[in-house]
């Protein structure tokens, strides 16, 4: 391997670790939200319940594209490489912080204090992806850069693997009740070792030679915000930017990767470790495309290949959601064995009423196990209302459907990787070096954390509109992912590399 | 093919306008006192309408630079 080879692959590690590990941060809050709820935002409790939501809201839709704009801003004046070694200090901190901190009951003002570095998590990723991007780029030649940045596409998916590995083993190795007590803590600790190694390794690389030349001639901008988004000759790119590539990309990432893991979850009732599992096990047969399609970019071109991934995902979203939500249905399967145990306990809500849970363990004749429980009121079963106020059904499907069921998630997956894996390249492309942090950072974050975060709460909404069923949230998706199509079809163009010296 | 473009963004004007009226009237007609569920809170509501605001405001002018023809020749990449 040639020096310049050998420089680019260490360009290339210092990144995507770097990122890599700032995703596993941002993600291990998202993957403990249920069990963080419990420590630091009791429910009972107003405030705390509030600092909660904000916390869920904020850090995705407000401070991330904030952080796009204070740090691309730097990255354009300052330098790529101080600036994204600067996002990986403050998220690998924050969120050692998180795992230092003490729970609600034993300390007041925790939940402030947890809401608060949540906030800087989604302020530093906010920096952080823009200058990974931007400084690959600037180091590939121009006829590489979409295989070379591809490998920063790569960190995403695989951060969420890892904390997902990460969350898991320590589940595995502990019991419940020490996960509970102290283990949740450790996928946060943990964060800090790998966050001083990655900085170690970034302090010693060099800044972009693009960015060094620019500023030896003098040339950087002086005002990149004013630059990017006050003059209409760039503004529109932004603009193009957005609606044409990354509102679509954004939506189709987090329906893939995340959207299906809630619905397996909740919609199909599917066991979490069954579902965490075999997820895992199709994102990672999935990462491998997103280096293959950023190196198809660089032969045929970034549009056709994005174009691509949004469209299939137009089509063949319901159809895939639906055979998900087909092979959890027990409605098919025939019973083996059932057994029914009914307990008694106080109604929390109400003194004066009891409740009567009944749990029904079934075993169908292909394996799969079903674990119902329905919650009835002993109030209003005296007074004739049989049905229940509560049902949690879990199924645990037999092993020979594990494959069907990761080959679906997978396809899911090898949509994002053909619309993500060529993006950062595309971005770059799309902006002059003096600006290019800022102006590509805002309609990334824009894209993937508002019209992309934005998938679950939609869902939700169009899911109680009258006539619907367990399908109709994906119109959200649907509809952004087929607008963007349309836009980026008839507007971008399908020339691989901008002409200009970049 | 040019002038189907331009058009066009008389509809991204409207969907812009649509998009930002029918988050608008989803929280008035959402937000519960005595709502569990995120879409019955004012706050996320409160969150989401005044980011998605300026990209409204952002898919308009989109749609203005479509119609002035400022798309007309291929963009970048």
């Amino acid at each position: 391997m040639n020096s310049s080879k050998k420089q680019i692959w260490k360009v290339i590690s210092a990144s995507s670790v770097g990122t890599l590990i700032e995703w596993y941060d941002f993600y291990i809050f998202g993957s403990l939200a249920t069990l963080l709820s419990e420590k630091f935002f009791p429910s009972t409790n107003p405030t705390t319940a509030f600092l909660a939501t904000l916390a869920t809201f904020a850090a995705g839709f407000i401070v991330r594209p904030f952080g796009a704009l204070v740090f691309g801003r730097l990255g354009d004046i300052v330098g790529r490489k101080y600036t994204f070694l600067l996002t990986l200090i403050i998220m690998g901190g924050s969120t050692f912080l998180i795992g230092c901190m003490p729970t609600y009951q034993s300390f007041a003002l925790a939940p402030y204090l947890i809401l608060l570095l949540r906030l800087v998590q989604g302020l530093a990723l906010g920096g952080e992806y823009g200058g990974a991007a931007t400084y690959v780029a600037e180091h590939a030649p121009i006829n590489k850069r979409g295989y070379y940045t591809s490998w920063i596409q790569t960190t995403a998916t695989l951060g969420l693997f890892v904390s997902l590995a990460v969350i898991l083993t320590i589940q595995k190795t502990l019991s419940k009740e020490a996960f509970y007590d102290w283990g949740w803590r450790l996928p946060f600790l943990l964060s800090i070792f790998l966050v001083i190694i990655s900085i170690v390794i970034r302090m010693k690389m060099d800044e972009s030679p693009m960015f060094s030349k620019l500023k030896s001639e003098g040339k950087i901008s002086t005002n990149p915000l004013k630059e990017s988004f006050a003059k209409k000759d760039n503004l529109k790119f932004v603009l193009l930017a957005l609606f044409g590539a990354t509102m679509g990309q954004g939506v189709v990432w987090y329906t893939s990767q995340f959207y299906a893991q809630t619905f397996l979850l909740k919609t199909c009732g599917l066991e979490s470790t069954q579902t965490n599992t075999w997820l895992g096990i199709a994102l990672l047969l999935a990462t491998p495309f997103f280096v293959f399609f950023g190196w198809l970019s660089d032969k045929i071109g970034r549009k056709g290949i994005m174009m691509c991934g949004m469209l299939l995902a137009v089509i063949c979203y319901r159809p895939i959601f639906k055979k998900l939500y087909e092979i959890c249905d027990v409605k098919n399967r025939i019973e083996a064995t059932s057994t029914i145990t009914t307990s008694k306990k106080i109604n929390p809500n109400k003194a004066i009423d009891s409740l009567i849970i009944k749990t029904s363990n079934i075993v169908f004749t292909d394996s799969s196990k079903l674990l119902l429980t329905e919650t009835y009121s002993l109030e209003k079963l005296q007074i004739n209302i049989n049905t229940p106020i509560d049902t949690k059904k879990q199924i645990t499907l037999a092993s020979s459907y594990q494959w069907n069921l990761i080959g679906y998630i997978f396809i899911l997956v090898l949509f994002v990787t053909m619309v993500y894996g060529p993006i950062a390249a595309f971005l770059v492309e799309l902006f002059p070096t003096k600006i290019r942090y800022t102006s590509m950072s805002l309609p990334y974050h824009i894209g993937n954390g508002v019209f992309g975060g934005l998938v679950p709460f939609i869902a939700t909404l169009i899911t109680l509109m009258p006539g619907s069923n367990y399908l109709s949230g994906l119109w959200y998706p649907i509809g952004v992912a087929a607008i963007c199509f349309v836009i980026g079809i008839l507007y971008l163009s399908s020339k691989s590399v901008k002409s200009e010296s970049q | 093919m040019n002038t189907i473009k331009k058009y066009l963004g008389i509809v991204w004007i409207f969907v812009a306008v649509a998009a930002l009226f029918f988050l608008v009237q989803s929280a008035i007609h959402n937000i519960k006192p005595n709502g569990t569920l995120d879409i019955n809170k004012p706050m996320p509501w409160a969150i989401i309408i005044i980011v998605f605001t300026p990209i409204s405001l952002g898919f308009m002018l989109f749609g203005w630079y479509v119609l002035k023809g400022e798309f007309d020749t291929e963009a970048i990449n």
